[in-house]
């Protein structure tokens, strides 16, 4: 025999999907969201998405330049987390913080603590965080969308925030379809509802976390109402905020969330109780980022006492 | 009738291409290689040597371990080599070279057996030299002698066939019922077995009503109608899908009161039992996107692979990758001068685009691994522990639970090679516990 057999460990199949694969469901599954926010807010969000996409691409790009590592940037994932950061900026963001953002996220949470799968905080959560403490105003320059007429610019707020200071509350349909202050791509309830099931079709999410984080958020908040038990208003707190874009998109990352099933339970209802926590109790209106934030840290701590008994083993034994 | 689900799994492509295609037999080969290691266990000395007349069914391979089975000669003919040959597990193994003389005589020895009792039906099926079909090869006899103070009374009838394009043993249940039935019930009279069930996985639905009608014939006997799930045809996964017991970690069958053996197997021993012939050809499913004509082909033990695919109409082209057994589980072998040997269920030879190695990127936790393992693994961690070196991470994430069915590495879309590293992980552990 002249040509030389290839010989390789088993299995000598695999099925189809990459890493690149995976990340490009992500953005499909945000496309609704961010047609919503550029709908909403107008060019200038859109504006917003691409300049920070582009930071974090070239963060990605260089930082693997610089480490001598393969080269990553193909896999996506820098577009994810410059897509999801984006949608996490009010529409008015200055454009260079918006790029500060992208390269913080990539550089600082991501690649430094070792690129993909390692980062031990959501890269674009973790860079919204310190753009929040570092230049407040500028990430809560709220404003009302473009189909918002009748509203009070000076003293426009968020529908949690409105809700905080006991001022006047959006209607449920208008946060629904997404037509309130806030975030880029947090508004629209539909659009993100849209996506998270996308991903749970294409199994690229489980259920878990999305269906846990918000059912702890709304049982919560009923029960901790403003005037006494059970007097919350659940659908306000689900749709108000940042919970349909944190349930879905941010709290399910692969690297950033417990590795078994049991353990994004405990996972996604510690995202619920801060959650609620920071909203309820704490002088900020929205709580999300930082309750996701909180539990990123404490996966480690989750997985190692959530390590499966192999099968048969255990109580088990027959 | 349907079977519980065990947790995990993956839905693998079936491309059971041969389903249809009855057996067929072929010439002898002019010259066969039986290696002396065809099963888990203490390996065979020959006990012939070079020069020697040997015929069919005459032994020509034995140990004196108990954990062995004895290999007979598929032909007759005269020993032209005795010594290491490469084999189909990748090293050198003593191997009897045969030169045959095409008249195929049969060996005195080969007479149906005596059985009075389970000691010498226990000891024929030993000499029958028959060991697991299904691919693992572990000694039949052993199974059959359980240890003391041990019950068996189910018999779990492994025909899942899960592994993509082997369809040799549902060949086997279309071709050869009589047999199938038959030795069931040599097994349950001599073991004294109270309920048999057959695992089927329901892809195969003529299968299945071939073994419904075997069922309807005795009520010791049922069928689960199994979901077409990898690995469902793993030993410890089939009899939690069939019986419901589950086998815990480092135990065998026999601790939940089961004996499996795959559906081949049992019809074997019925064969032999009628004709006192030992194993000495197998049912082998050549497929792959190389060959000409994918095919079932009866092959004698010990048959050059080459030949086997030259039965088949030969390549279309230059095969980039040959595997002895499914695609899941099988070994890619070095050569096609190696031999069939008895567990080999299949043949298959790649192209470059289905047989290449993907390169490993990055883990992403994705967790699809931890997902799909079907026992309760967590890949991930194993493969990180394997990287670093770590026994204690090894340990601690059990590497020697792990079944090597390949399920992590086939959803694995980083494409790391996680089976390949558990191999080397359990290879660390055994090192390590050796030095204790």
């Amino acid at each position: 025999m002249k040509n030389k057999l290839f010989v390789c460990s088993s299995p000598h199949l695999r099925d189809n999907s990459t890493t690149q694969s995976i990340m490009l469901d992500v953005l499909i599954a945000l496309l609704p969201a961010t047609v919503a926010g550029i709908l909403f807010f107008g060019l200038r969000a859109a504006a917003v998405i691409a300049i920070t996409i582009g930071a974090a691409l070239l963060s990605e790009y260089l930082m693997r330049k610089v480490m001598k590592r393969e080269q990553t940037v193909g896999d996506l994932s820098a577009v994810v987390t410059g897509l999801l950061l984006a949608m996490n900026y009010p529409a008015t963001i200055p454009f260079w913080i918006a790029a500060i953002g992208g390269i913080i996220a990539i550089v600082i949470v991501k690649q430094l603590f070792g690129g993909i799968g390692q980062n031990f905080m959501n890269p674009a959560l973790g860079a919204r965080v310190i753009l929040v403490v570092s230049w407040a105003k500028q990430m809560t320059g709220w404003v009302p969308t473009r189909f918002q007429t009748d509203v009070d610019l000076v003293t426009y707020a968020t529908p949690l925030g409105a809700l905080k200071e006991g001022s006047a509350l959006a209607s449920y349909m208008d946060m629904f379809i997404g037509n309130i202050g806030g975030c880029i791509g947090e508004t629209s309830a539909i659009a993100l509802l849209l996506g998270g099931i996308y991903l749970l079709v294409k199994r690229i999410i489980t259920i878990e976390i999305p269906f846990i984080y918000i059912g702890t958020v709304a049982i919560l908040s009923w029960i901790l109402g403003p005037s006494g038990a059970f007097t919350g208003d659940v659908l306000y707190h689900i749709l108000g905020g940042g919970l349909m874009i944190g349930a879905f998109f941010m709290a399910t990352d692969y690297a950033t969330s417990p590795i078994t099933r049991k353990g994004r339970m405990i996972f996604a209802f510690g995202c619920g109780l801060f959650t609620i926590i920071f909203r309820l109790y704490t002088n900020m209106p929205e709580g999300v980022s930082f309750a996701i934030i909180l539990m990123n840290i404490v996966v480690p701590l989750i997985d190692r006492y959530t390590i499966p008994v192999s099968f048969g083993g255990g109580k088990n034994v027959a | 009738m349907f079977g519980r689900m065990f947790k995990g799994g993956v839905a693998v492509p079936h491309r059971k291409n041969t389903a249809n295609c009855e057996t067929i037999g072929m010439d002898i080969p002019t010259k066969i290689v039986i290696p002396m290691v065809q099963h888990i266990g203490a390996p065979c000395q020959p006990t012939v040597k070079k020069g020697d007349t040997v015929k069919v069914g005459q032994v020509i391979g034995d140990s004196d371990a108990f954990v062995s089975a004895p290999i007979h000669s598929s032909v007759s003919g005269t020993v032209t080599n005795v010594g290491p040959m490469l084999a189909a597990n990748g090293s050198h193994v003593v191997s009897v070279e045969i030169e045959t003389d095409g008249k195929q005589e049969v060996h005195e020895s080969v007479v149906p057996p005596e059985i009075n009792n389970l000691q010498e039906f226990v000891s024929a099926i030993r000499k029958s030299g028959l060991v697991g079909l299904g691919g693992a090869g572990f000694p039949t006899h052993i199974k059959m002698l359980p240890p003391k103070g041990k019950k068996i009374d189910m018999l779990v009838i492994n025909a899942a066939e899960c592994e993509p394009y082997i369809t040799a043993d549902y060949r086997e249940c279309i071709e050869n019922s009589w047999s199938i039935i038959s030795g069931i019930n040599i097994v349950v009279e001599h073991m004294g077995i109270e309920q048999v069930v057959i695992g089927v996985e329901d892809n195969k639905p003529e299968a299945i009503e071939v073994l419904a009608k075997i069922a309807d014939k005795n009520d010791k006997i049922s069928i689960k109608k199994l979901k077409s799930l990898y690995p469902q045809g793993a030993e410890k996964m089939l009899i939690y899908a069939t019986t419901g017991r589950k086998v815990p970690p480092g135990k065998l069958p026999s601790d939940v009161g089961c004996v499996v053996m795959n559906i081949t197997s049992v019809s074997f021993v019925a064969d032999y039992i009628k004709t006192g012939m030992p194993l000495i050809k197998k049912r082998i499913t050549v497929d792959g996107s190389v060959v000409f004509n994918p095919s079932n082909v009866e092959v004698l033990i010990g048959t050059p692979l080459e030949e086997v695919f030259n039965r088949c109409g030969g390549f279309k082209k230059p095969p980039y990758k040959i595997i002895m057994g499914g695609p899941m589980m099988g070994v890619a072998q070095y050569s096609l001068q190696t031999s069939v040997i008895k567990n080999t269920n299949a043949l298959l030879a790649f192209d470059k685009v289905e047989g290449d190695l993907p390169s490993e990127s990055a883990c992403i936790r994705c967790g699809k691994c931890v997902e799909v393992c079907p026992m309760d693994l967590l890949p991930l961690e194993i493969n990180r522990a394997v990287v670093g070196k770590s026994v204690e991470g090894l340990n601690k994430f059990k590497v020697m639970d792990c079944i090597e069915c390949g399920s992590c590495s086939f959803v694995c879309p980083a494409k790391r090679h996680l089976v390949q590293s558990f191999r080397l992980g359990k290879g660390i552990v055994r090192k390590q516990a050796a030095k204790k």
